[in-house]
């Protein structure tokens, strides 16, 4: 049974439609990790906030569990929320903001305590339940934020952008903490980010979303090598993918899928590309190459490359170089809609 | 229990919001309400314990109004206060708008505490040092004039304003001046000509927030003043408008209506930068 | 920082205002410990020094020691009252609601229009025979027509009436502040706590006034020192009357020190005021020195 579930749940804003959600439908599998992703505004919070009962929505449902729960409160439908800037209580000291949904329950006080030493056990932040949040580093008040939501032992996790506050080294430790926690505890779990990367490992599926609409909701797999439409295609990746229109199609292809043309026939056959190189970016592993297309459908285009540091020492600012693009890797959109349409012959 | 849904839960908040926003309306407006009333009943209607006092039993009249501006030193005392209102708001800021910015930017360490220092003094009521200060103004000569006033007031508007202005000073980043002595003024002249033009809403929420004070202002104004001719309108109105034992309410009421509003509505439009400066400090 | 060569500079900007106030606060002040221990009168030359013997007069005069627990009793009902209704009112004017801006001018007059103008018209609705409350409680047949209540003219209804004057006075500042503090909590907050389980009344005592204390601090410790050395609101309202029932110690040492010519009398009457400012300015630098570190 899907846990949460959404129908044509929509949020009209009076002023205007940053922020608004349109029409989506999703539907969250027991024990997931489903990442609403998207940039900023493309209502992905909206939609997140509706869920834990935050926001009212303007139409649609909001299922959990099977029930309705468009007319319930927050505390009425069994979920966790961990906030961006986590909402950690002040006043009270760590083990006061774990107990206190505990206490609004109406749980007893040594009940209570076995609870929250339980949970602060989880998250390795037993020696810190005496201190003040303002006394916490950003690493430690995540911990205790991510405490307080399980310790009710919810249906439901909503986390919006809970990794944003901490400085980047911190992030990606914190961030597979968090994946190895969900996974141990198993609860559903909807991640909001801007952040593809986050997005893409965390994820078990991702919803992508822009303007307030779902564009597509896949495995990262599949929003990766398959996606609908064209600004699936650009948002997942970094470098983006090249896109070239060419009569009523826009084709695209992976800067990872344009490498020096030997590689790129290894593949099958391939369209060749006369690529001038401006600019080279030397990153460790690999190299992004900058540069222009110089023949055929692709003249005049500017193309991105991305290839392994250690292959072709020669590709350096500057020269001509034979490129290809394998025409498996090829991916067509409408040139209008921006969907995915099918193969069309070129070259 | 009866389970409201969420729709019929909004609706009894909201009723009760607004029962309350009304009680507390009431309350803190009536008397000015009933000032409006008493400003502009027919005396024998007023005094008529028979009527409604909450209607107009006879015709509203004017008379009131101008007994209060014809017969009366009403007119004086809201000049005077006037008169003094400004001088008071120029000698404050001369003095206080220089320190403000001296104890924010350029005394470091000191600068802090100096700065509490000053708005502890504002913590020193009038009802203190009104009797050693009845003294000092004696020997200044200044007693039964205006100007007694006009030189002690600043000792209560300075402390204030350089703690309001101190807070709008903080919030101009330090990197403006820099720039500006880099291209080569004098810090003086970058305060003049950059920090001065920029501060104008926080010069101005002093002004309007010292001439208030001014007006509001009693004890000093009753022990300093004996003549009704030199009086304020805040001492003047509660206590010359009166014949022996009895009151001119009707006069008496216009008169605290023309003294209260205008004030009300200078106040309310500086109200927010405030309590900005206000604020700055106390909560993060 | 001051620049090397300009060290001149700030202490050039600030020391007239330093001075200005020094010589208006703080030698008044300190004159006023001399007055208490000296036999000065209004027109006397010279001093010469009594000791406590001021002190010693006033604290055995009735009329002092009613006066000082009437400065006590009036500051704390009606900071009390004014700390209930403050949170109340602020609570309903953080929301957005039309009308709003002349909902809070009107809230406001009480604290602006000046506290002798306010106390004038509350004499007018109290007054002994034409109060309108009065009129009101007649026809409603809850009192008699006959013996009204004189709510400035009985001990008991006249400290009422006080109280309630100061309250009203009060209420409009003490609102405002609180109504900031309510608008730096982060909105998050209220929500996570909402989500945590937190209805309307759980939130409100165990999550947001809590936050807010620092700040319903220094509204408390403001009102304490603007009430407890008021003398206006009596002065007008009743002189102190009936027979010094209503008298507090800043409006008794006005008529000691100034319509009774008695300025030594007047400043040691006056002198009690400092301990109570002095404990609550310490209150308050310790308040907003905890709020700064949070």
């Amino acid at each position: 049974m899907a846990v949460v579930q959404t129908r044509g749940l929509t949020k009209l804003f009076k002023k205007g439609d940053v922020g608004a959600v349109v029409q989506v439908d999703l539907e969250s599998r027991e024990g997931e990790f489903l990442v609403l992703l998207g940039p900023s505004g493309s209502g992905k919070t909206t939609l997140l906030r509706m869920i834990a009962g935050l926001e009212e929505p303007t139409s649609g449902e909001i299922l959990i569990g099977g029930r309705v729960v468009n007319d319930l409160t927050p505390r009425e439908r069994r979920i966790a929320m961990v906030f961006q800037s986590y909402a950690l209580y002040p006043h009270l000291s760590v083990f006061g903001n774990i107990t206190f949904p505990l206490k609004a329950q109406g749980m007893r006080k040594p009940d209570r305590e076995k609870k929250a030493e339980w949970a602060a056990g989880l998250l390795g932040i037993g020696h810190l339940l005496a201190r003040k949040p303002r006394e916490l580093s950003g690493g430690e008040r995540q911990r205790v934020a991510l405490a307080r939501a399980i310790v009710r032992e919810p249906a439901l996790f909503l986390l919006d952008e809970p990794l944003s506050n901490l400085d980047a080294k911190l992030r990606a430790s914190a961030r597979t903490e968090l994946e190895q926690f969900q996974r141990r505890i198993g609860t559903t779990t909807i991640y909001v980010t801007h952040d593809q990367v986050e997005a893409m490992a965390m994820g078990d599926r991702i919803v992508v979303m822009n303007r307030g609409s779902v564009r597509q909701i896949g495995t990262p797999a599949e929003v990766y090598d398959d996606p609908a439409d064209s600004f699936v295609a650009t948002f997942l990746g970094s470098p983006p993918m090249n896109l070239i229109e060419s009569g009523n199609v826009t084709v695209g292809f992976r800067p990872e899928h344009f490498l020096p043309a030997a590689e790129a026939r290894e593949k099958g056959s391939a369209i060749p590309v006369r690529f001038h190189v401006t600019n080279v970016e030397y990153l460790g592993a690999e190299r992004i190459l900058y540069g222009e297309a110089q023949s055929g459908l692709f003249d005049g285009q500017n193309v991105i490359s991305r290839i392994a540091a250690h292959g072709g020492a020669a590709l350096e600012k500057g020269t001509v170089q034979e490129f290809a693009v394998a025409e498996r890797d090829l991916k067509f959109f409408d040139r209008e809609s921006g969907t995915r349409t099918a193969r069309v012959g070129i070259g | 229990m009866i389970r409201l849904g969420t729709r019929a839960r909004a609706r009894s908040g909201k009723l009760v919001h607004g029962a309350v926003l009304l009680a507390f309306s009431v309350l803190l407006g009536f008397p000015f309400y009933w000032m409006v009333i008493t400003s502009f009943k027919r005396g024998p209607d007023l005094y008529n314990l028979k009527n409604n006092p909450f209607i107009f039993n006879q015709m509203p009249t004017l008379e009131h109004l101008r007994l209060l501006f014809e017969e009366t030193l009403f007119l004086r005392w809201l000049g005077n206060t006037l008169f003094a209102g400004i001088l008071v708001v120029a000698i404050t800021l001369v003095l206080a708008v220089p320190a403000a910015y001296a104890l924010t930017r350029l005394t470091g360490r000191w600068g802090g505490r100096i700065g509490i220092a000053i708005f502890l003094t504002y913590l020193v009521p009038p009802t203190l040092l009104f009797i050693p200060l009845s003294r000092i103004v004696a020997l200044l000569g200044l007693q039964d004039t205006l100007w007694s006033v006009i030189v002690v007031y600043p000792s209560f508007t300075i402390p204030f304003s350089i703690w309001l202005l101190m807070g709008f000073f903080k919030s101009i980043p330090r990197e403006l001046e820099d720039a500006a002595m880099v291209d080569g003024l004098t810090r003086f002249q970058a305060f003049l000509k950059l920090v001065v033009p920029i501060s104008v809403s926080g010069i101005l929420t002093v002004v309007i927030f010292s001439f208030t004070l001014v007006t509001q202002e009693f004890v000093y104004a009753l022990t300093f003043i004996s003549s009704a001719a030199h009086q304020t309108v805040g001492v003047g109105v509660p206590i010359y408008l009166v014949r022996g034992d009895v009151y001119y309410w009707g006069s008496l009421m216009a008169a605290c209506l023309i003294a209260s509003l205008p004030i009300g509505f200078g106040y309310n439009l500086f109200l927010d930068r405030f309590i900005a400066g206000f604020t700055f400090g106390s909560v993060k | 920082m001051s620049l090397g060569r300009q060290r001149w500079l700030g202490p050039a900007m600030f020391l007239p205002a330093v001075l200005y106030v020094v010589a208006l606060v703080g030698v008044p002040f300190v004159l006023a410990f001399l007055y208490s221990v000296g036999d000065v009168k209004v027109g006397s030359v010279g001093y010469h020094f009594v000791g406590l013997a001021n002190f010693k007069s006033v604290l055995q005069n009735p009329t002092f020691l009613r006066a000082l627990r009437n400065s006590f009793v009036f500051t704390i009902s009606s900071q009390i009252l004014v700390l209930v209704g403050a949170n109340i009112l602020a609570l309903a004017l953080k929301s957005a609601f039309p009308g709003r801006r002349f909902v809070r001018f009107l809230i406001l007059l009480p604290w602006v229009a000046p506290v002798s103008i306010g106390a004038i018209g509350w004499k007018w609705i109290l007054d002994s025979l034409y109060s309108v409350i009065n009129w009101v409680l007649i026809r409603a047949h809850l009192v008699n027509e006959f013996s009204p209540p004189m709510w400035l003219g009985e001990p008991a209804l006249a400290m009422m009436s006080v109280i309630l004057v100061h309250t009203w006075h009060m209420l409009p500042f003490a609102t405002v502040i609180i109504l900031a503090g309510w608008t730096a909590i982060p909105k998050d907050i209220p929500e996570a706590a909402s989500v945590d389980g937190a209805r309307f009344f759980r939130r409100l005592f165990q999550i947001e006034l809590p936050m807010m204390l620092p700040i319903i601090n220094v509204a408390v410790l403001f009102g304490v020192i603007f009430t407890f050395t008021d003398m206006t609101v009596v002065y007008i309202l009743t002189r102190g009357g009936p027979y010094d029932t209503t008298q507090v110690l800043p409006s008794l040492a006005f008529f000691a020190g100034i319509l009774g010519s008695d300025l030594a009398e007047g400043a040691a009457i006056s002198l009690f005021l400092v301990p109570v400012l002095a404990i609550a300015a310490w209150l308050m630098l310790r308040t907003a020195h905890r709020a700064e570190v949070t």
